[in-house]
């Protein structure tokens, strides 16, 4: 007889009432802990959506603000939704390749290097700046050291200093849950190194770092600070992102939303409802591509 | 094609720990070698030397020389790439690429040292799957993930994609451990049949499996923790089995060890 069934003789002894009533304390407390966090959540979403679905139509999507006065009706975001789309293409495109080739080589190559270690400390250093404080940098560097006019790179600049260090981190992550083995058997096989990593290794985390691409490209499309400081404020369409100021949906929701007039403020709602409708089509667009790339 | 491997005077280490220690022993061609011995002697480091594998591992390194026919594996102008080329392995627990389907991780070791030629890889996954035993079960399902096959033909395709590259010896660690005993027969069904073209080594833990398919077998041992592996002694595996030259080898033959 074991200590532990001494007590009542029984081989498997019934859940005690204690353990049974921390159980259905433990579960009550999980359920309002979700519900507290999904409160705000669907809030939003509702006020958004609610008020963006007044303003949307296809003049507000296609028109911009050209002519149009803070109390004037009308104008639409269709210069910010060009300004957005290309500043963060750009900054996608010069931070994604980047930061997922400084993850390969803190995990493939950097391992224990003096090297290795301090540029993950820096891209700790980079994950603690604030936003606003990439806007300034780009300002006073790319700006007015360097003497070049605000223009919608200047923000892309900005928005691929805050990518670099999530997509680091995230696309760090994904390659380390890589098994080793895997490594090895391509390896055993007479494979190369660098081809081990660019046809093994990277297409196994492949949908991990486009996860976390994503969550890197949602984040700064939101950003507004830095852009305030790079693109500046324009209410004319610029297909231009290399010259002269551009608007983009956050700097436009914040310019309308300060403006105390009615239709103003019905303006940032429509722009907030289609900044987020545009995050999540990108979403889901990744999610779909990350799909079907990967294990069926 | 098979090759003889000798080995002089070779030492493994891991940083500064040493796991094996001065290993002489020739392996021929065209024949079985069983390696076997307590866990932590350093049988898979010893066999991971074999094909420059051991460097692989941060820290690792070793000294002595392996002769792989004229060649040392380990002189200066040698590329590590090209042994394992030359000498293919398969591991313990079955790792097929997970991103790949079945004919695509046969085609692996080719494919990704550039061979494009559709219909020469074709034929090569077809003889390497036959090779393999593993072409009926899944001749009609090439296209799909390797990850999706049972564990034993999942090993058997392992051992499809290490063949596919022709090389000249095959090392095989422990590949039968994790399978049932209808797996493992297929397996070694399939090392005695292998034996025809390639030098094969296998590591194992089971004494009836090293009897059943080795010609020679080494026995390795360690005097305690943190002592380095030692080759005990390499025979035929009858002599081994029956009459071994030496005390430690019997003890633990016999289970009398430890
Ligand atoms: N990656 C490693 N880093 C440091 N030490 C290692 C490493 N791999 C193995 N060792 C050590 O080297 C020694 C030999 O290990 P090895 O794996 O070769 O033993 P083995 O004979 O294959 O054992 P088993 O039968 O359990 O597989 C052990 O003391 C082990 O702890
Ligand atoms: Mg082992």
């Amino acid at each position: 007889m074991s200590v532990l069934t001494a007590k009542t003789g029984q081989a498997i002894p019934e859940t005690s009432l204690g353990r049974k009533l921390k159980d259905r304390t433990v579960l009550i407390a999980v359920y309002v802990a979700f519900a507290l966090a999904v409160i705000p959540l669907v809030s939003v979403l509702y006020k958004v959506i609610s008020e963006g679905v007044q303003v949307i139509s296809a003049d507000f999507l296609t028109r911009s603000m050209n002519g149009i006065g803070g109390r004037d009706a009308g104008g639409g975001v269709y210069h910010s939704i060009v300004g957005t789309l290309e500043q963060v293409a750009l900054a996608s495109a010069m931070s994604i390749p980047i930061a997922v080739l400084t993850a390969v080589y803190l995990v493939e190559y950097g391992q224990g290097k003096r090297l290795a270690k301090t540029i993950s400390f820096f891209v700790d250093v980079m994950t603690g700046i604030p936003s606003i404080v990439a806007g300034l940098f780009v300002l006073a560097f790319w700006i007015l050291v360097l003497g070049f006019e605000v223009s919608g790179f200047a923000g892309a600049l900005a928005l691929g200093v805050l990518m670099i260090p999530t997509v680091v981190r995230s696309a760090e992550e994904m390659l380390k849950l890589v098994p080793n083995e895997l490594r090895e058997a391509s390896y055993a096989l007479g494979v190369p190194r660098w081809r081990t990593v660019m046809k093994v290794v990277l297409p196994t985390a492949f949908t991990g770092i486009v996860t976390g691409i994503m969550l890197a490209v949602a984040r700064v499309m939101g950003e507004t600070a830095p852009l305030l400081l790079t693109i500046w404020v324009t209410k004319v369409i610029n297909f231009n992102a290399f010259q002269g100021a551009q608007s983009s949906l956050p700097t436009y929701i914040w310019e309308q939303a300060s403006d105390p007039n009615q239709v103003a403020v019905a303006r940032a709602w429509g722009a907030a409802l289609t900044l987020i409708f545009i995050i999540m089509v990108l979403n889901i667009g990744a999610r779909l591509l990350a799909r079907r790339t990967s294990i069926r | 094609m098979a090759k003889r491997i000798e080995v002089s005077g070779l030492n493994a280490y891991y940083g500064g720990f040493l796991a094996v220690e001065d290993v002489s022993m020739t392996i021929e061609p065209r024949s079985v070698t069983a390696f076997i011995g307590p866990s932590g002697c350093g049988k898979s480091t010893f066999l991971r030397t074999l094909n420059r594998m051991h460097e692989v591992i941060p820290g690792a390194r070793v000294d002595g020389k392996v002769m792989l026919d004229d060649q040392d594996l380990y002189g200066d102008k040698v590329d590590p790439v090209a042994v394992r080329r030359v000498v293919g392995m398969v591991f313990q627990r079955p790792n097929p690429f997970p991103t790949m389907s079945i004919y695509d991780n046969v085609a692996a070791g080719l494919k990704l040292n550039g061979v494009k030629g559709k219909s020469e890889l074709d034929g090569i996954v077809e003889t390497s799957l036959k090779g393999a035993n593993l072409w009926n079960e899944v001749k009609d399902r090439l296209p799909k993930p390797g990850a999706g096959l049972s564990g034993g033909q999942q090993q058997r395709l392992c051992i499809a994609r290490a063949i596919a590259v022709q090389p000249q010896v095959l090392l095989m660690d422990e590949p039968c451990s994790a399978l049932d005993p209808i797996s493992t027969l297929a397996i070694e069904d399939l090392i005695a049949q292998l034996k025809s073209q390639y030098t094969i080594v296998i590591v194992t833990h089971n004494m009836q499996q090293a009897a059943r398919v080795s010609d020679r077998t080494a026995f390795f041992n360690i005097a305690g923790t943190g002592k380095p592996g030692k080759l005990i002694e390499l025979d035929e595996t009858s002599k081994i089995f029956t009459n071994p030259t030496e005390k430690a080898t019997e003890d633990y033959i016999t289970g009398r060890f430890g």
